[in-house]
């Protein structure tokens, strides 16, 4: 079991886990009379991985999206950093450190993969339109300042070499992983990832998953994923949501999610007698 | 062969990004200003000036704006025309009420107007995408023209509902009304030519440039990353307006002289202009450049071929024009959807590698 006390625990691994980040306290989402999320509250703690696992239409992507400030729930509430959220729109949660990627990767197809990093740290960049139109000066400083911290993620990434490549020619795979930089590059409290390993072959997930872990490790960020692999899950994950028909339906290690009775029958399915 | 990056070390990341990061490149630019301020002003003609440079200049700085609009931002207009004549009808206003302010704070502040109408007219963007955004800048188009024509407090009660630029002077140089040199009107347009396409590149390659590129690339995946859509689409309606006033207020004021609107900024304006932005390059400075010279060189230089060369009777030759110009828009069109400025991105990558194919 956890030691589950209010300033954290200790992982398997031997990682110090901190205190709550974020929050999710009774949503309740509905989109006309169907009922995406049904009454689910769970907690993200910092520096931590957790995992929303669950079969098709469980509302794993709902949830994210409500996290992300897509959707606002109906009732319930959200709470990040110790303060309740008001409803607020999705710029306004990335500018409170929020980061996410997409499920179909959603990158600026017409941008250099510097171009859509950079466009990551925008949260960052201040300057205004008078400053950047005479560009020598304050912008040009605030750019290079921004690109240094680009190219820090560049590198962790290992994508140097199609820094200047137009994304529309990029792989699916190296795609994801521009994503992720993007993400990376608002420097996020949360980071948000939905299926970061869709439609990728073995050596692509393992590439990925070393990169989540490196990401956790190195810059201590906390990130919230939603998977189907779950040998992926189950290894890389810290924490574990389990979600069936909007209702959550398991939270622990993966190791307690594993062995729950509810959680097997979500997935195998009952027999009915 | 000349053409290559190789011993061009950058080593730092303001070298990197740089307007022109090819040493032949940077010096092509150079080599173009020079002529271009230096050289032209001194061989310059009225034939010249009026059939070419003027238009060819003043056209640019609207494909800027417009590009700014479509290609960075990706919000269709079709209002170009109007907001060139709020410009016009800005400095009109301007230089009538105000004789003795130089003429280059007069053209901004045209600009400025433009660009406050330009924000009120994109107002529906934030609700309307594509061919719907495309309608309501056309109303906009309509709506303007027809205030111009129906306010007589836009045209100083004239009785003939017409506006004409009064005679006004920069540091002693005459550049408006009928008696101003080409060299002047020229190197006054030039110099709102280069500042309008320095500022544009620079808006372009920073943040406002990205988060512009972002709304028009994916809007969604832009405000999950912090683009504000509101603030990007009206910035992006802002600047252009303001390119596209200013271009409006040296057409009318150097160029025409004197406009009846719904004759000089009809939506044949607007159609123009977009055909300049589309063949030039949608996102690219330089194609707004191509697109604009190849629109107003082309038709001249047809002209040229077969009246002065071929001896055909001048009819003809201008029914021919409208022809051969139309198809090769359409060829065009075909060929290389992504315009001039694609065309010169492949032959610069070819450039960087020959004589070797690969």
């Amino acid at each position: 079991m956890l030691d589950a006390s209010g300033d954290g625990y200790i992982t398997e691994d031997g990682r110090k886990i901190g205190g709550v980040v974020m929050e999710m306290r009774n949503i309740t989402l509905r989109f006309g009379g169907v009922v995406a999320i049904k009454n689910i509250s769970f907690d993200i703690r910092e520096g931590e991985i957790r995992a929303i696992i669950g079969p098709n239409g469980a509302g794993k992507s709902s949830m994210l999206n409500v996290i992300s400030g897509f959707y606002v729930p109906q009732e319930g509430e959200v709470w990040f950093r110790g303060e309740k959220r008001p409803p607020m729109k999705p710029y306004e949660v990335a500018r409170q450190g929020i980061a996410r990627t997409f499920q179909n990767i959603a990158l600026f197809e017409g941008m250099s993969v510097l171009d859509n990093v950079m466009t990551g740290r925008l949260t960052h960049m201040k300057t205004g339109l008078m400053a950047q139109a005479i560009w020598k000066g304050k912008a040009e400083e605030e750019e290079t300042a921004n690109r240094e911290v680009v190219e820090k993620i560049i590198d962790f990434l290992e994508i140097q070499h199609i820094r200047k490549t137009p994304v529309s020619r990029l792989p699916y795979g190296l795609k994801k992983r521009v994503e992720l930089a993007r993400a990376l590059a608002a420097e996020p409290k949360l980071l948000l990832l939905d299926e970061p390993m869709a439609g990728m072959n073995v050596e692509e997930k393992e590439d990925m998953s070393r990169f989540i872990l490196d990401v956790n490790d190195e810059f201590g960020t906390t990130i919230a994923l939603i998977e189907h692999d779950m040998g992926v899950v189950m290894d890389l994950s810290d924490r574990v949501v389990v979600m069936d028909y909007g209702k959550k339906i398991g939270d622990g290690t993966p190791d307690e999610v594993r062995n729950n009775q509810e959680v097997i029958d979500a997935y195998l399915g009952v027999a009915h007698d | 062969m000349f053409y290559r990056e190789a011993g061009d070390f950058k080593v730092s990341y303001q070298q990197d990004s740089q307007t022109f990061p090819i040493k032949f490149d940077r010096y092509r630019y150079y080599f173009v200003l020079v002529v271009a301020f230096l050289v032209i002003p001194f061989f310059i003609n009225d034939y010249m000036a009026n059939a070419l440079l003027l238009p060819f200049l003043i056209y640019a700085i609207a494909s800027i704006g417009l590009n700014i609009l479509t290609g960075y931002a990706g919000q269709v207009s079709l209002g170009t025309g109007g907001f060139m004549a709020v410009g016009a009808y800005a400095i009109y206003k301007l230089m009538t009420a105000f004789p003795d302010v130089n003429m280059f704070i007069l053209v901004i502040v045209a600009g400025l107007i433009t660009a406050v109408v330009g924000v009120l007219f994109g107002l529906p963007s934030l609700r309307i995408k594509g061919f719907y955004l495309a309608v309501a800048t056309l109303a906009a188009q309509f709506f303007l023209v027809w205030l111009f024509n129906r306010v007589p407090w836009f045209y100083n009660y004239s009785a003939s509902g017409q506006i004409s630029a009064p005679e006004r002077e920069v540091f002693g140089i005459i550049v408006t009304g009928p008696n101003a040199s080409a060299w002047a009107t020229y190197m006054f347009s030039l110099i709102f030519l280069t500042a309008s396409a320095i500022i544009a590149r620079n808006l372009t390659r920073g943040a406002v440039g990205r988060s512009w590129m972002a709304i028009r690339d994916m809007d969604i995946a832009a405000e999950i990353i912090g683009v504000n859509p509101l603030k990007a689409k009206l910035t992006a309606f802002a600047v252009s307006s303001f390119f596209v006033g200013i271009s409006g207020a040296l057409f009318f004021a150097l160029y025409l002289g004197a406009v009846e609107v719904g004759e000089a900024f009809g939506i044949q304006k607007s159609f123009l202009v977009l055909f300049m932005v589309i063949i030039g390059g949608l996102g690219s400075i330089f194609g707004s450049f191509a697109g604009a010279a190849f629109l107003v060189v082309l038709p001249v230089a047809l002209k040229l071929v077969g009246v002065d060369l071929l001896g055909w009777p001048t009819d003809i030759v201008s029914h021919l024009q409208l022809v051969i110009v139309g198809a090769l828009i359409i060829l065009f069109l075909v060929l290389e959807p992504h315009g001039l400025a694609q065309l010169w991105r492949v032959a610069k990558e070819k450039l960087r590698l020959w004589p070797f194919p690969y």
